[in-house]
């Protein structure tokens, strides 16, 4: 299954009703060497665009906004000790979390890995 | 806002791919590599830090009877030629207007190295406390400045440089050709290490830089970096620690400050020496990962005590770390807090400074 992104960069990619979901190799590009990242709790619902999790790096603190809406049910324990995994391989070891129930219809709300580096294109 | 000003080295920076930023009115280079690569590369071998942005003032002239030995928080007269002194300019409240490094060149002469930001008002203010302003000369467009700190910068410097760098103890400094220009090497810095700072004509400037550079125990470091550097070994920064309402009694930086001599702010600091600080420097280690901030609240018990003036992630001790200014009963060791910004939180507790002691600075 494909990956899809949204504006503020975070990603998404569906198995089913599951979604893994991490934030994009040009974010972790942009909040330089990340240092902490605040996972959000097993069982908290999200609904899409809201706030998630939180993300720190020697640069700035920001939040993590849900691609999608869901429960979160796994979330990825290594960036508690490494964190710079995110800056490692954010699209694939670096990921936050997954969320279950998720609607593929929501998807249509957010780009595709095309439309998104056509998006990341206008940000220069 | 006027435009900023960039360092003879911004083709170099741009050159090696370096994140820019505005910085005190320049346009500085404030990663190359990545901030955390950098900081480590400063604790293990030696890092090149631009610092043409800072300030110079040349003094010259008959320091007591001019009035400058009256004009700084600790006494000028009383500097070895061949030394140099840290210390405070204030105001009459006694807010520090500047904190600054006082270089003795010789009898009648010395070198003022003051921060970017404050060049044009620190010169304004000392010459007005001048009986003679023309005895005070702003020599910081004509001055470049590198620094290379780490503990192998005495190495690299004695190959490039000679011999003589080895012998410089620290807050010493030494006169010397360097690339057939007369240069000032001291053996100073920000960062914790033993480092040197090198004075140098600024047309000098990209040479030496070049020559650096192209040893191997040397890589270009930035102001993250340093500013991580500087926060873990717990010297303050101007602007965010220190301003012209705060003053060295409330920063805990007395030690800076010789009250057996007169100088501008006295009256204001012995003052508030009676009737206690309204606001103490606190130093914070966090429980997690998590970096406090400038501006954060910090509490205590429940109640908002004080802001955030410095904060980072510590790759030292692998946590947050930070000053901040609070109300004084809470700055007692052990005292924990609650650093917070929206809705981010943070446990933290109040330590005794430095954060990182394992630096090679007096080796």
């Amino acid at each position: 299954m494909a990956k899809y992104y949204t504006k503020e960069h975070e990603w998404v990619e569906l198995d089913g009703a599951t979604g893994t979901v991490g934030i994009s190799e040009h974010a972790a590009h942009e909040l330089g060497d990340i240092t902490f990242v605040e996972l959000p709790k097993i069982g908290k619902a999200v609904k899409q665009f809201d706030t998630l999790a939180g993300i720190e790096s020697v640069k700035a603190a920001s939040d993590i906004y849900a691609p999608v809406s869901g429960k979160v049910v796994a979330v990825n324990d290594a960036l508690d000790a490494a964190p710079e995994l995110v800056n490692e391989s954010a699209e694939e070891k670096g990921w936050v979390c997954r969320l279950e129930g998720v609607d593929a219809g929501e998807l249509a709300a957010l780009m595709d890995a095309a439309a998104y580096q056509q998006f990341l294109k206008g940000l220069e | 806002m006027d435009e900023l000003k960039s360092t003879p080295l911004v083709k170099e920076h741009e050159g090696l791919k370096a994140l820019m930023a505005p910085f005190g009115g320049w346009l500085m280079p404030i990663q190359y590599s990545g901030i955390i690569a950098e900081h480590k590369w400063c604790r293990e071998k030696a890092a090149l830090f631009d610092i043409c942005h800072m300030g110079e003032f040349l003094f010259k002239g008959d320091i007591v009877a001019s009035g400058l030995e009256d004009v700084f928080t600790f006494s000028v007269k009383g500097i070895p030629v061949g030394r140099s002194r840290y210390g405070f300019l204030l105001n009459e409240k006694g807010g520090v207007i500047d904190d600054l490094i006082v270089f003795r060149l010789a009898e009648d002469e010395v070198m003022i190295v003051v921060n970017a930001a404050t060049i044009a008002n620190d010169f304004a203010v000392i010459s007005s406390r001048l009986k003679n302003p023309a005895l005070l000369t702003d020599i910081s467009d004509a001055t470049g400045k590198l620094d290379l700190q780490g503990p192998l910068s005495r190495e690299v410097l004695v190959e490039h440089l000679g011999s003589d760098i080895a012998e410089i103890p620290f807050f010493k400094f030494i006169r010397k050709k360097i690339l057939g220009v007369d240069a000032l090497v001291s053996r100073t810095g920000y960062t914790g290490e033993l480092g040197y700072e090198i004075f140098i004509p600024a047309p000098k400037v990209r040479e030496l830089w070049d020559l650096l550079l192209k040893d191997a125990r040397v890589e270009p470091a930035g102001l993250g970096a340093r500013d991580l550097l500087r926060l873990e070994v717990g010297y303050s920064l101007y602007g965010n620690d220190l301003d012209d309402v705060t003053t060295p009694l409330s920063a805990q930086l007395m030690a800076f400050v010789n009250l057996d001599k007169s100088f501008v702010g006295k009256e204001a600091i012995l003052k508030e020496q009676s009737q206690g600080s309204p606001k103490k420097k606190v130093a914070f280690k966090v429980d997690s990962r998590r970096s406090p901030r400038h501006h954060y609240e910090i509490h205590c018990d429940g109640k908002n005590v004080g802001t955030v003036t410095s904060g980072a992630f510590s790759p030292m001790l692998g946590c947050g770390i930070g000053l901040g200014l609070v109300a004084p009963e809470v700055a007692e060791l052990g005292k924990r807090l609650v650093i917070k910004h929206e809705r981010v939180e943070m446990d933290a507790t109040v330590v005794e400074l430095p954060f990182y002691a394992g630096g090679s600075l007096r080796s």
